[in-house]
């Protein structure tokens, strides 16, 4: 299995698709993420749903809000992430949802099953670094990675602690707002992620509005690693053949990034 | 700021900041300005000349005879928050954030509601203060609160519908802070209950404990002593801890806070989060970490009751935190003894409770009929009944 952040370190425009677990079924899910894995992402971000995801667009909300009426548990997507293993994914498996499901599930239970199951990391919105003290410290006792975002608006102060705390890679947050396809990137985006390569070695991966080619292209200019959500769903959503349009979809972005 | 001051975020285990880093810097912000003008005279004296002139400060304390000579014990005042400008208590939240969010510079403001009582108190203080407002609303309590919406938009504020999930005050809460997200620069989240993250609940509290300074003040001039018993409806519980808190050290006095049984907590049909231990449990909703309805996957559970106001999966922290110490009690009323004491006070005192308040009004009957004659409950009628009308009188069969 790939640690998190070597995944960046053989190429420098990494790619990690995110994908809802349980959208629009259990098993396409699978058979997307597996299509994913096989077109060439280098790390993939799974999203377990969560009743009320506030820092999700609509497009992340509506394929959540599908998982949850199939009945999707966290127990599921545990589950994904073995059997996503067992079919012989070697890509780190990062798994991206809220804090309360993961408190009911049972925290230190919660991190210990993950890896048990084969999964690399977390990914918590609503858990910033001052509320995951010991949410990091089961992380390190299984060998596991806990990722924070950090949004253009941090202070200095914050940039430090965000990209200290953040294990793996830092999630640069490209704008301010929730996740979601944009039409322009922010232009301040080359400075903002300038001005944390000088805080930190760790790689830098860019996600919230990258949805073309073309986005992920530039964003791969400046940073190690590009993150792709809503524009993956919305394609699978709108296709008659998911699998195949998840393949296709990687695979443009790959060529963009090469 | 220079401030260097912190405020805990925390009361006990319950509270915290459970946000996206993007808000991070914006609770800071607005900590430090909340800090700085708490002790500032000049903000200090603008905020209670217009608590006093526009709001309508002191409201009164009334000492309800024919209720309490029906009930057959306890002397039971009523704390006159229905008489605040706009309705209910919480135009003193709003006031004071608002006067908050112009110091602190910021031209636009965002709110969620449910029962349309802190959309319309928003609307309120942003047209007094010449501030753009923003509320947002599940469309399910647009159509039951519909007299709210129009307020709201005679008063100048823009109502935006939200059609996620539920449809009511958990969403709204949703759809406001993915605003607040968004816009972090020049917005402003004037929220509206004593939850969500810190310094929300303590600064709301802050801004509503008037409430209790005053009736104490008043219950004394009154009677030459405390009360036995102080009761409130909660929801997210900001009328509660509004009255509550100048009690808290007064240890012989009982704080009683009932919340929503809906129709009964066997049918799962309620918003009680300390009455059912099987789906109320602790956990994080919308940036604190306290009392949530859920389910067994950390799922939140949708609620009902016949009040919007108290139809919400989560409890504010400090209440978890004083029924944790034992300090305060929680208990409950169904939809339908909500409605009878909405009756009850209408008919004994020519006072229309809002559903939420009669919730409160129901569970003082219960008990002041057991306590004895010269024992004295105070009870924090929160609001007035006037926007509840079309669903009393649909549930009562008196329409038309």
């Amino acid at each position: 299995m790939t640690k998190i952040a070597d995944a960046f370190g053989k190429e420098k425009n990494a790619l990690m698709p995110y994908f809802t677990i349980g959208y629009p079924d259990y098993q396409t899910s699978i058979n997307v993420i597996q299509a994913c894995v096989d077109a060439g992402a280098d790390l993939m971000e799974l999203g377990m749903p969560f009743s009320d995801p506030l820092a999700d667009g609509p497009t992340i909300q509506h394929s959540t809000q599908v998982a949850l009426e199939n009945g999707i548990t966290v127990k599921d997507c545990l589950k994904a992430v073995a059997e996503l293993r067992e079919n012989g994914v070697k890509i780190p498996l990062i798994l991206m949802g809220y804090i309360n499901p993961v408190l009911a599930y049972g925290m230190e239970k919660f991190v210990t099953d993950a890896a048990q199951a084969g999964a690399s990391g977390f990914i918590i919105p609503d858990m910033p670094p001052s509320e995951a003290k010991e949410m990091t410290e089961f992380c390190e006792k299984s060998g596991l990675d806990i990722i924070f975002l950090l949004p253009p608006n941090s202070s200095d102060e914050r940039m430090r602690v965000v990209t200290e705390l953040s294990r793996g890679f830092v999630y640069l947050v490209s704008v301010l707002g929730i996740t979601g396809e944009r039409d322009a990137l922010p232009v301040a985006l080359s400075a903002f992620v300038a001005k944390v390569r000088k805080l930190t070695q760790k790689p830098l991966a860019v996600g919230f509005g990258i949805s073309t080619p073309e986005q992920a292209a530039a964003v791969g200019e400046v940073a190690d690693g590009v993150i792709v959500g809503s524009a993956l769903i919305k394609a699978v959503g709108q296709a008659d053949d998911p699998v195949g349009a998840a393949r296709e979809f990687v695979q443009n972005l790959k060529e963009a990034l090469s | 700021m220079t401030n260097e001051k912190v405020l805990s975020p925390k009361f006990g285990d319950y509270g915290g900041q459970f946000v996206p880093e993007t808000l991070v810097p914006a609770l800071k912000e607005l900590e430090a300005a909340y800090l700085h003008y708490r002790d500032d005279v000049e903000f200090q004296k603008e905020f209670s000349e217009l608590m006093q002139n526009y709001v309508g400060r002191p409201t009164p304390l009334t000492y309800a005879a024919r209720l309490t000579e029906d009930c057959g014990g306890a002397k039971i005042y009523l704390k006159r928050e229905d008489l605040a400008h706009s309705g209910a208590h919480k135009i003193n939240n709003a006031l004071g954030q608002a006067l908050l969010a112009k110091r602190m510079g910021k031209k636009r403001v965002i709110a969620e509601t449910g029962a349309g009582q802190h959309g319309v108190a928003s609307a309120t203080v942003c047209a007094l203060l010449g501030l753009d407002c923003v509320v947002y609303m599940g469309t399910v309590d647009m159509a039951r609160q519909a007299p709210n919406v129009q307020r709201m938009k005679l008063l100048g504020a823009e109502v935006r519908g939200v059609e996620s999930g539920s449809k009511t005050l958990k969403d709204a809460v949703n759809e406001a802070i993915r605003d607040w997200v968004t816009n972090v620069e020049d917005t402003y989240y004037l929220l509206g209950s004593a939850l969500g993250p810190h310094p929300y609940p303590t600064m709301v509290r802050d801004f509503q404990k008037v409430i209790g300074q005053e009736a104490k003040e008043q219950i004394l001039a009154a009677e030459g002593q405390l009360p036995d018993t102080v009761i409130a409806c909660v929801g997210g519980g900001s009328n509660a801890i509004g009255i509550f808190h100048e009690f808290v050290d007064d240890e012989k006095v009982e704080l009683i806070g009932v919340e929503a049984g809906g129709t009964g907590i066997e049918s799962g049909q309620h918003a009680a989060r300390f009455a059912a231990p099987d789906v109320g449990r602790p956990g994080v909703l919308h940036g604190c970490y306290t009392f949530v309805l859920q389910d067994e996957d950390g799922q939140i559970a949708l609620t009902h009751s016949i009040s919007a106001g108290l139809d919400y999966a989560a409890i504010g922290p400090e209440h978890s935190h004083l029924r944790e110490l034992e300090r305060a009690h929680y208990t409950y009323a169904t939809d339908d003894e909500a409605l009878e004491a909405f009756q009850t006070l209408s008919r004994l005192e020519g006072i229309l409770p809002a559903l939420e308040s009669s919730h409160a009004i129901a569970e003082a009957t219960k008990r002041a009929a057991e306590m004895p004659k010269d024992s004295i409950l105070v009870v924090n009628l929160s609001g007035r009944g006037d926007k509840d009308l079309d669903t009393v009188l649909q549930v009562l069969g008196l329409e038309n």
